[in-house]
This record gives C-alpha cells, sequence and structure tokens, in this order.
C-alpha cells in the first residue's frame, strides 16, 4: 500500500519539478512548484516524520510560496510569456545534467546502504527535547543562531528593498 | 522507513529532483524563476538528509534538526533574494538576467 | 736588448688622434698641422734609434739576429686560447718601422701644405694620426691575432681618409667599396688564423715560425682534401693579405681608391697599408716555406707574377696620373710577392726574401714620392688627367726632377735604389723558375715605359695653353719631394742583404756595391737595365713630342687595347655577380624567407595568442548562469575523477 502511494507522490513530484522549469508563464510555474513542495511534505508524512512535514507545509508551502507571489505580482509580469532559451543551449545543458545524474546513480548504486528496518516514530517531544538540550549531542547552540540569523535577515531585507522613498524625506537621517 | 521501499528508490528521487533543478537554474531567464530552481534544489538536499537519517541511523535525530535548519535558511534566504530583485527592478526596470551582465569582461 | 721604450712608437700617433679628434674645433688648423708632424717626428726618431740599437750596437749573436718580444696577457678565454699583445722586434719589423715612419713623416710635413684650406684639416691629421697607430702596431705584432686587430684597424683609417671629401659620392663608393673588400678577404684570414690557432694550438709567431717547432714539424698530422689542414690555413691567410695588397682578384679596389686625397694615396696605398700583405706572408716565411714543401708559396708566387703583369697591362691605358700610379704599385706588389714566392730559407737560398724585403723599402720612398709629385701637379693644375696636362717642366722645376728620379728609379736604372732591389728579385727568381722570371722581365719593360708615358705626359709633350698659370708648389710640399728624392737616390746602396734575411743571418747579395763589384752579376743586370732602356726609348718616342703614334698604336691593338683600359671588365663582372647571381638568386630568396616564414611565425604566434585570449575571454561573461554551469560540471567531472579514475 505505502508503495503505490509512494510511486505516485513521486511521479507527482517530477512531473511538477519539470513542468515547474519549462513552463512558459510566471504563475504557473509557481504554482507548479507548489505541488513539488506539497508531495514533498507528503513523503514526509509517509517515513512518520509528522512535525518536518508540517513545518515543510507551513514555512515552504505557505511562507514561501506566498512570498515569491507577491514578487512576482511587484514586478508586474504576471502575465507575460517567459522568454526560454535557445534550443542549443537547452539540449547542451539537459545533456550535462543527464552525466551528473548518471554519474550521482552509479555511485549510489554501487554502494551498500546498511539498511536498519525499524518502525521507530519520532514524536514532536522528542525533537523538542533533542533541540533544546544542553548536554553533549544537542542542538542549542544551532538553534540560536539560527534566531539571530532570521534577525539579521529581516532587518536585511527591509534595508535592501525599501529603497529611496524614505530616505528623501529627510537627508540628515538615515 | 516505508515498508517495501529501499533506500535506492528515494536517492535516485531526489537526485533527478536536484538535477531538474540545476537544468532549471542554467536555463531560465528570469531572475525569480532562478530563485524557484534553488528551492528545488534545496528541497532535494532537505529529503536527503531526513531519508538517510531515517533508514540508516533510526534513532539518531540530527538529520531532522539539520533539515529544520536548512529550511530556515532557505526561507531567510529567499526573502533577502526578492528584497534584492525588487531593489534592482527599481534600478534598471528589469528582471531578466541578460541585463544584469555588466561584470562581462 | 731593452724594447721597452719601443711602446711608444705607436702611441705617440695614438695620442696625436685622440687629442686632435676630441678638441677638433678647438685647435686652430696651423697648430694641429705642428702636432701631427711633431707626433711623427718623435715616431721617427724613436725607430731610427731602436734601429741603430738593433742592428749596430747589439749586433749579432751567432751570427742570427735575434728577436726579442716583450708581450702581456690581454684576454684570455681558455688555457688554450689566449689574446696577447706585445712588441715583436726582429729584421723585418725594425725596417718596417724605419720605412713607416720616414714615408709618413713625410707625407705629414706634405699635408701641411696641400691641405691648407681645407675645412676638416685638423680632422685629416687627427685620421694620419690613426692611421699611423695602426699600422705601427701592425708591424710590431706578436701574434697572429694581434696583427689581425690591428689589420682591421688600419683598413678602417684607409676607409676614412679615403672617403675623407665625403660630401663626394664617387669617395664614398670608395672607401666603402675598399672596406667590403678587404673585409672579405679578411674572412679568409680570419678562418686562417683560427684553424692555425686549433692545430697547432698556438698564435704567437715566434713559436709558429720555429722551424724546430710543433707547428712547423707536425704540419702532415690533419689532412683535408689532399692538402695538410696547415696548408689550407696558410693558403686562407694569404687571402688576406692578398686583399690587402691589391693581388688579382682582389684588386678591384685599389683603382678607387684614389679617391681620397693625394697624400693619402701616397702613404697608404703605396708605401705602408698595401705592403701589409707582403709583410703578413713574410712575417710567416718560416711556416710558409716548410709546411708541404713549400705548397702555399707556390700559389704566393703565381698569383703575384699574373697580378704584376695584369696590372702593368691595365696601366699602359690609363689617363688619370693617379690611376696609372695605382696600377704601378699593383704591379710592383705583385713583384714583391712573387719575389717572396720563389724564395728558400737558409743562407744564399733566402735570396728571394732579402730581395722582396729590399723592394718593399725601395719601393716606399719611390712610390710616395711619386705619388706627393702627382699630388703636386694636381695642385698646381686642378685637374687628375694627363690630358689636361703638358710642358709642366717649364713650372715646377723642383717637382719635374724628383719626378723624374723616382720615374728612373721604377723602371730600374742605375744608380737609383730600384735597380738594386729590383734586379735581387729578377735573379732570384731566374734561379728557382724560369717563367716567373720571364714574366718579370716583360713586367720591367712595361714598367718602364707606362712610367714615362707618364712623365713625358705630365712634364714634356704638347705645351698646354693654361688657364690659370701653375706655379711651383710650396716649401712644403717639395721639401718632402726632396727629402724622398734623396732617399731614392742613396737606398740602393745600403748593405741590406747583411740586416734583414730569411733566416737572420746576412748574405751576400748580388747587387751589393759596398761589398765588392765582382759580386754584381752583370750578366743578369744587363739584361734587366736593357729591358728597361727599351721601355723609355719606346714612351720617348711616343710621348716627348705630340704626335698621333700612340693613338696609331692603340688603334692597332683594336678590342684588346679597349679592354686593357676599361681594367679587363673586372668591375662590371664583380658588380654582375653580386647584384644579379648573389642579390637576386641567393639573398633575395633568402630575405623572403626571412620575412614570410620566421617573421610569418613569430607574428602568427603573436596572433594566435590575442585570438585564443579572446575567446578565453569569452569565459567572463558576466552572467551567474555560465559560471554556476562550470560549477555543476566542475563538481561532476571531480566526482568522477576521484571515486573511479584515481585509484590509489
Amino acid at each position: 500500500m505505502e508503495k503505490i502511494i509512494f510511486y505516485i507522490l513521486a511521479l507527482i513530484i517530477v512531473v511538477f519539478a519539470i513542468a515547474s522549469v519549462t513552463s512558459k508563464k510566471m504563475l504557473r510555474s509557481v504554482i507548479y512548484l507548489l505541488f513539488v513542495l506539497c508531495g514533498i511534505a507528503g513523503i514526509y508524512f509517509l517515513i512518520d516524520y509528522n512535525f518536518l512535514a508540517a513545518i515543510q507545509l507551513t514555512v515552504y508551502a505557505g511562507g514561501i510560496i506566498v512570498l515569491i507571489i507577491f514578487s512576482v505580482v511587484l514586478i508586474h509580469h504576471i502575465e507575460m510569456e517567459l522568454e526560454v532559451a535557445k534550443r542549443s543551449k537547452q539540449i547542451l545543458v539537459a545533456l550535462a545534467c543527464l552525466i551528473g545524474l548518471g554519474v550521482f546513480l552509479t555511485t549510489i548504486y554501487s554502494y551498500e546502504f546498511n539498511e536498519v528496518a525499524t518502525a521507530i516514530s519520532t514524536t514532536t517531544e522528542d525533537i523538542g527535547l533533542g533541540l533544546l538540550s544542553y548536554e553533549a549531542g544537542g542542538f542549542i547552540l544551532p538553534f540560536e543562531v539560527i534566531s539571530i540569523l532570521l534577525l539579521a535577515s529581516m532587518i536585511g531585507a527591509i534595508i535592501i528593498a525599501k529603497g529611496k522613498k524614505l530616505t528623501d524625506k529627510n537627508d540628515t537621517t538615515v | 522507513m516505508i515498508a517495501g521501499i529501499s533506500i535506492y528508490e528515494i536517492l535516485t528521487l531526489t537526485s533527478i529532483l536536484f538535477f531538474i533543478g540545476v537544468y532549471g537554474f542554467i536555463t531560465r531567464k528570469n531572475l525569480i524563476s532562478i530563485l524557484m530552481s534553488v528551492e528545488l534544489i534545496l528541497n532535494a538536499s532537505v529529503v536527503n538528509f531526513v531519508i538517510i537519517n531515517k533508514y540508516l541511523f533510526p534513532d539518531a535525530l540530527q538529520g531532522v534538526f539539520v533539515s529544520i535548519f536548512i529550511i530556515a535558511v532557505a526561507a531567510a534566504e529567499t526573502a533577502l533574494a526578492v528584497a534584492i530583485i525588487i531593489n534592482l527592478y527599481r534600478q534598471i526596470a528589469s528582471v531578466e538576467v541578460k541585463d544584469t551582465e555588466t561584470m562581462k569582461y | 736588448m731593452d724594447i721597452s721604450y719601443t711602446i711608444l712608437i705607436p702611441v705617440i700617433p695614438f695620442v696625436v688622434f685622440l687629442l686632435l679628434g676630441i678638441f677638433n674645433k678647438k685647435i686652430k688648423p696651423a697648430v694641429s698641422g705642428y702636432i701631427g708632424v711633431g707626433g711623427l717626428v718623435a715616431s721617427g726618431i724613436l725607430s731610427v734609434y731602436t734601429a741603430y740599437q738593433y742592428f749596430f750596437v747589439y749586433g749579432k749573436v751567432d751570427g742570427v739576429y735575434q728577436t726579442f718580444v716583450q708581450k702581456t696577457v690581454w684576454m684570455n678565454f681558455t688555457d688554450t686560447l689566449a689574446i696577447d699583445m706585445g712588441i715583436l722586434i726582429d729584421p723585418i719589423s725594425v725596417m718596417m718601422l724605419i720605412v713607416v715612419s720616414i714615408v709618413s713623416l713625410m707625407v705629414h710635413i706634405y699635408s701641411r701644405g696641400y691641405m691648407k684650406g681645407d675645412e676638416g684639416y685638423t680632422k685629416f691629421f687627427a685620421f694620419l694620426g690613426l692611421f699611423s697607430f695602426s699600422i705601427f702596431g701592425l708591424v710590431l705584432a706578436t701574434n697572429l691575432f694581434q696583427i689581425y686587430i690591428f689589420w682591421e684597424l688600419v683598413g678602417v683609417s684607409s676607409y676614412l681618409l679615403i672617403g675623407y671629401y665625403y660630401t663626394k659620392t664617387s669617395a664614398v663608393a670608395a672607401a666603402k667599396k675598399a672596406f667590403i673588400v678587404t673585409r672579405f678577404a679578411d674572412l679568409g684570414f680570419l678562418i686562417g688564423i683560427l684553424i692555425i690557432g686549433y692545430y697547432t694550438g698556438t698564435f704567437d709567431f715566434v713559436t709558429l715560425n720555429n722551424p724546430e717547432g710543433s707547428a712547423i714539424m707536425n704540419w702532415a698530422s690533419s689532412s683535408f682534401m689532399g692538402l695538410s689542414v696547415i696548408t689550407w690555413a696558410l693558403i686562407l691567410i694569404f687571402m688576406g693579405g692578398a686583399g690587402k695588397s691589391a693581388m688579382f682578384p682582389l684588386h678591384i679596389w685599389l683603382p678607387d681608391a684614389m679617391e681620397g686625397p693625394t697624400p693619402v694615396s701616397a702613404l697608404i696605398h703605396a708605401a705602408t697599408m698595401v705592403v701589409a700583405g707582403v709583410y703578413l706572408v713574410a712575417r710567416l716565411f718560416p711556416m710558409y716555406y716548410f709546411v708541404e714543401d713549400g705548397f702555399a708559396l707556390n700559389i704566393v708566387a703565381y698569383v703575384g707574377a699574373f697580378s704584376s703583369l695584369f696590372a702593368a697591362v691595365i696601366a699602359i691605358t690609363q689617363t688619370d696620373i693617379k690611376r696609372v700610379l695605382a696600377f704601378s704599385t699593383m704591379s710592383q706588389l705583385g713583384y714583391m710577392m712573387l719575389s717572396l714566392g720563389v724564395s728558400g730559407y737558409d743562407g744564399h737560398e733566402g735570396l728571394g726574401y732579402m730581395a722582396s724585403m729590399f723592394h718593399l723599402f725601395t719601393h716606399a720612398m719611390f712610390k710616395a714620392l711619386l705619388f706627393l709629385g702627382a699630388g703636386s701637379v694636381i695642385h698646381a693644375v686642378h685637374s687628375n688627367y694627363l690630358k689636361d696636362m703638358g710642358g709642366l717642366r717649364k713650372y715646377m722645376p723642383i717637382t719635374n726632377i724628383t719626378f723624374l728620379i723616382a720615374a728612373l728609379a721604377i723602371a730600374g736604372v742605375p744608380p737609383f735604389a730600384g735597380f738594386f732591389s729590383k734586379d735581387e728579385i729578377l735573379v732570384a727568381a731566374f734561379e728557382h723558375n724560369k717563367l716567373i722570371y720571364g714574366v718579370g722581365i716583360l713586367v720591367a719593360g712595361l714598367t718602364a715605359f707606362y712610367m714615362f708615358r707618364l712623365y713625358f705626359g705630365i712634364f714634356w709633350g704638347k705645351d698646354t695653353k693654361y688657364n690659370h698659370t701653375p706655379h711651383e708648389s710650396p716649401l712644403s710640399m717639395t721639401f718632402p719631394l726632396m727629402i724622398l728624392a734623396f732617399f731614392t737616390i742613396t737606398a740602393g746602396f745600403i748593405p741590406f742583404s747583411e740586416l734583414v734575411t730569411a733566416d737572420g743571418a746576412g748574405i751576400h747579395g748580388h747587387m751589393s756595391f759596398l761589398t765588392s763589384l765582382e759580386a754584381i752579376h752583370w750578366d743578369m743586370a744587363a739584361i734587366a737595365i736593357t729591358v728597361g732602356a727599351i721601355g723609355i726609348i719606346l714612351a720617348y718616342i711616343f710621348y716627348k713630342k705630340e704626335n698621333d703614334l700612340a693613338d696609331r698604336f692603340s688603334k692597332a691593338f683594336g678590342v684588346f687595347y679597349i679592354w686593357a683600359s676599361n681594367k679587363f671588365y673586372f668591375d662590371e663582372i664583380y658588380m654582375f655577380v653580386t647584384k644579379k647571381i648573389l642579390f637576386n638568386r641567393v639573398s633575395a630568396p633568402i630575405a623572403k624567407f626571412d620575412k614570410k616564414i620566421v617573421d610569418g611565425t613569430m607574428e602568427g604566434i603573436g596572433n594566435k595568442t590575442v585570438v585564443i585570449s579572446e575567446k578565453i575571454k569569452g569565459m567572463q561573461s558576466g552572467k551567474v548562469q555560465d559560471y554556476a554551469f562550470g560549477f555543476i560540471a566542475g563538481v561532476v567531472i571531480i566526482a568522477l575523477v576521484f571515486i573511479y579514475l584515481w585509484t590509489n
């Protein structure tokens, strides 16, 4: 049963990913990306990482896609047809990607992974405890660093995006 | 782990997703499209971390933690990238890649 | 014998050269004339003193005049290759010192009058000083390299002096021609020097000329194409000497060199520089004689004989008086060469050598006198050509008498100097090679004929009406004439054979008046005097009074006369060979090869570099996607290499 669901999800992901990168319309490309992200969340549900799936849907599908749609709207190009690269370049890059893919797959398939078959399911409590623990193996420091990072990126985004209108009014202040 | 699916298939899936993202990054002419391709790449790497954690080391949780951090970083990065694109749009009134080639020889 | 002071003999003229050359514009002409003459007087006194010391005070040791050498190492390349500089005093170098000093001093005094009023007066004396330095250095050289260095210096001085009237294109062309022809000959000279240095291990004259030394004893050790390597070297060295002494076929520069001022012609192209070739063969005479039984010496003899005859025939037809004298010089040099060529080494066998050196001495005196006299005539008449002259005996008595004395000397009339030296040559030739003797007798007759043709043509002949009455030259010009005439008369009585011989011991000369009257071979002398007399009488008939006998005779000779008066077209032949064959067929393709292929390759490399860099420039396209592509491709390739290919 899970096998079939997995294959359907895999198919959705791949098809919509290809559609996203080759689509000529801007908004459609964004929506296809949304479907890819949802598919990936589905995979997370399949392997019993519920918390992670929730984060994926919230942050990625909810936050980032909305952000991209806002920026697309601001650029006024929603209805415009996007240019695509010329045929020769497409073929060349596709070829290069296929070769790279071949290298990856050869490497993966030639290695013996020792799979450990268990049925442990991770709860959110475990994740929380691990993320905020002070003992060895705890991730409290990266957690704090990420908060600083998010703060910095917020400030940075505001500075970069605010433009000239806010500065022209008072010449002396920044 | 998912019953009946070995690790190889999932790793294949993520590799394909990764290279679709690379293809999109190199081929697309719109800055926002390039940004979306970067999202694909990052997502593929996140899935890789999670799967390897789940299949090979079920006791440990580092894969999950790292995935959380990667998602956080990806969000921050997208926000900043959009800010930059908007600022650039104000300067040169275009988000085509071909108009950003002023650093050529 | 202490010879350290002899270094001053070349150095004084060199100092004069530097002084006059550097302070050219600041010295008044009259002062520079005195400086030049003064320097040569000093060198002359030192030369005479050296000769006196050498021949009379120190004298012979064990019956042989010793060789004195003082040298230092100048440039040291390896153990076997070093160039020394030094002074070599032996009979012929002392004799040459005397010759050069006397003639150079006379020319300096003469030039004070001849070049008066000329703009480059100081420069002229500076060049004369340079030349004197070079010829003294050449004469005193101790080894082959030193003689080569001074050889080239003499060539340079000659170039500067021939091209002295640098605004005349013919003078400039003549200077170039002289330099290039002698330089070409010096190529052979240099190759010969290098061969000798390599195979014998030394350049030093004393070592090379030692008859029991290794250079001569081992001449047969290496051979090339049937002849010993040393013989080839000697032939090549003779090529250098032939160039400088205007032997056939390298004679073409000497007639053209008459473009220089007449004192220059007297000094360089009559008395001193052109005998450098003869001097060189004499300097290496033991090698020439002993190596391969004198094979190279035979070549010297035949080349000398042929040149002598060739030049005499042409001299009969020339109308420019300086050119007649130039060909006469070539002819007399041929005499000196052939005399060396038929000579032996020990005792009486060495008569040819002695006669050649004696003739060198006397020839310097009377040829310089002839040239200076010609200069005096040219100065009075303002033309070089016979047709513009005639009957000058009325206006220029001193020049007339001295010119006559010199002409008698060169024709071999006793008791003037030329008789003694020329007849020693003929005796030596008779004893060794009858064919060369025959050529010598014929040339003696021709010499007398053309010389008196010249004399009668200038001073007798037709009574030319001159627009501008010619007058006798000033004392500064006639004084040297008189001094040289004195030497011409008395030089024959010097007991030369006692002093200068091949092996250093004296021999009894056949014409030596001072030894005894019986020693003179009256039969040989009679033949020579008769032949000379016939020449003089023929010239008298043809040229003393104005008549057309000469023209009828020249027409009778027809095309042969035309060939002779055009110097047998050798200039045209050389011009043809160089222009049409060498330039067009050899140089032009090589030049084209150089331009297209060598230059083309270099430029091609440059262009290719530019093209490649243009292409590489495209890598900095400014497109982020291209950079990303490169990045991904690089990662994949490195992954491939490290995972699969790099098996450690």
